[in-house]
């Protein structure tokens, strides 16, 4: 890893009452690199993700992305918490695709990826439709365009909301599960975007459970559990030759 | 009995018990419900029979029913309809963000204002307002304006603040209802392309509130027309206080009530067919309602 580095994450903790989620977590994704988070459900991987984008306040720790710290600022000895409108501000530079697509149902393909572009970053109208069209068309569903997310299928909806979120021409973008949600058959499809996107040169973090994605696409691999990092490196090392008992414990199960 | 003899007895009776796809189907009868609904007709004719010979001038139902007077109060209610409903959607907006906020002295307010002003009947709070003169003799900042609070507390002013604010306090909760039926992704989503809470309340929370929202709102402005009449008690001249005037001059009562009866009923029945609409546009991109239509 000697790029850049895009996202730095630092002893990152997160405490929900009595339950420690997150547990002096570290990460560093270099620019134009996918990095997987793979690990059992409860190990913290969203709980990481949700506080790079500021869904969570962490509770210790610290993450900058693109060298901005994330959430404060910094004076002295002192760190402020950031307002309302700077979180707003930094969450432009960071796309989510959710697990459950979270489209807007009152909005048709469309008008779901000019929304940010249009009443967030003030892009003009039919630029911002010209740009949502050739979004589309990379996803493969250009002639949905104007189709109510009720309309589509979930890895239509998928696709339309990576769409969404490249629109914001994000730094990174964030995948909280993206198949998890999805019929057996219509993960392949969302996945072949994601692959593309990859290619393209765009900074990812994807909370995973499809190893195959993982070994094929995945630039480095980080394996939580119980809210720790386990172990984390090149995906082809992690994945094939897991230097944790514990690692290769859960590859194991996951693969059978 | 043999064995032999009991099987072959059997397959035979099967053969014929199974084929019955040839028989005719008798419907059974509803001897209850034919029962129940002529004793309904009966009971209708009745009434209507009582109305036909009642002492009811029908000719001045016709006469009023266009009276110039009768419909400048039907414009008058109209009016109080949507400048009551008006502030009281703003409010219950308003009443309902700052009950949700994380604001512990917001929401506290919010919940003391419904608790108060859903606690009290309409009419009494409008006749608070129209009566404020007895305890503020003027209003105003002291030393910037000041004016005699019985020259701005007229009939009209009282109703709408009375009829308002009172409204305002169901309209939060219906409003509240609306937000909370929101998917939390939705929040979120709208987090992470970078809106800010205002914008996201606007251009994505509270379109799909509206949805869920609809529906009752569209019942409390019914429910508004009708409440309206309480302001005739603080002599706001509407439809069915003007109604009141023309009847304590010819002693027509029924008469002129059947007239003000009779324009309520348009006009709810016009609001019902306009909420349709309403519904049906929040109500895009909904498979439910399209299925329906």
């Amino acid at each position: 890893m000697n790029q850049d580095i895009l996202v730095k994450a630092i002893d990152v903790t997160k405490n929900y009452g009595h339950f420690r989620a997150l547990d002096k977590v570290g990460l560093e994704v270099a620019r134009g690199e996918v990095s997987c988070i793979i690990g059992p459900s409860g190990s913290g991987k969203s709980t990481l993700l949700r506080c790079i984008n500021l869904l969570e306040r962490m509770d210790g720790g610290a993450i900058w992305v693109n060298d901005e710290l994330i959430g404060y600022r910094r004076d002295g000895n002192n760190l402020h918490e950031i307002s309302d409108a700077e979180i707003s501000r930094q969450r432009r530079r960071i796309g989510m695709v959710f697990q459950r697509f979270n489209l807007f149902p009152h909005k048709t393909a469309l008008e779901n990826i000019i929304e940010g572009p249009v009443q967030v970053l003030g892009e003009a109208v039919n630029e911002a439709r010209e740009r949502a069209m050739a979004l589309l068309e990379r996803v493969g569903l250009a002639d949905k365009a104007n189709h109510y997310p009720s309309e589509l299928s979930g890895g239509q909806q998928q696709r339309v909301a990576i769409a969404r979120a490249m629109g914001m021409r994000p730094d990174l973008i964030l995948f909280d599960e993206p198949t998890s949600a999805l019929d057996p058959e219509l993960v392949s499809e969302v996945l072949d975007v994601m692959r593309n996107l990859a290619a393209s040169g765009m900074t990812m973090i994807v909370v995973t459970h499809e190893l195959g994605f993982a070994r094929n696409v995945a630039n480095t691999v980080t394996f939580m559990e119980a809210g720790k990092v386990v172990e984390t490196g090149l995906a082809s090392e992690v994945l094939s030759a897991p230097r944790s008992a514990r690692t290769a414990e859960f590859i194991k199960a996951v693969h059978s | 009995m043999t064995t032999a003899s009991l099987t072959s007895s059997m397959s035979s009776t099967a053969e014929t018990k199974y084929e019955i796809a040839h028989l005719r189907l008798v419907p059974k009868r509803h001897v209850g419900r034919m029962v129940a609904a002529a004793a309904v007709l009966v009971l209708l004719a009745a009434l209507v029979r009582a109305f036909s010979v009642g002492q009811i001038e029908w000719s001045y139902v016709r006469d009023f029913l266009f009276a110039p007077a009768i419909l400048d109060g039907l414009a008058n209610t109209l009016l109080m309809t949507v400048a009551a409903m008006c502030l009281g959607i703003v409010l219950g907006v308003i009443v309902a963000i700052m009950r949700i906020s994380g604001n512990p002295v917001l929401s506290s307010i919010a919940i003391g204002y419904v608790w108060i002003f859903r606690g009290a009947p309409a009419l009494l709070q409008l006749m608070l307002w129209f009566n404020l003169a007895l305890i503020f003799p003027t209003l105003g900042i002291p030393g910037l304006f000041e004016m005699r609070t019985v020259d701005v507390m007229t009939p009209f002013v009282a109703a709408v603040l009375g009829l308002g604010i009172s409204q305002g306090a169901y309209t939060s909760e219906v409003v509240r209802s609306g937000l909370l039926s929101v998917d939390s992704g939705q929040y979120e989503a709208a987090r992470t392309i970078g809106m800010t809470q205002m914008l996201m309340l606007r251009r994505i929370v509270l379109p799909q509130a509206m949805r869920v929202m609809v529906p009752p709102i569209g019942n409390e402005v019914i429910g508004m027309v009708k409440l309206t009449s309480l302001a005739s008690v603080i002599q706001y001249s509407e439809i069915l206080h003007n109604a009141q005037i023309i009847y304590f001059a010819n002693t027509r009562v029924l008469e002129l009530l059947l007239v003000a009866s009779f324009w309520y009923l348009a006009v709810v029945s016009v609001l019902s067919i306009g909420q349709h609409y309403i519904e049906r546009y929040f109500g895009r991109g909904s498979k439910s309602i399209r299925s329906s239509i």
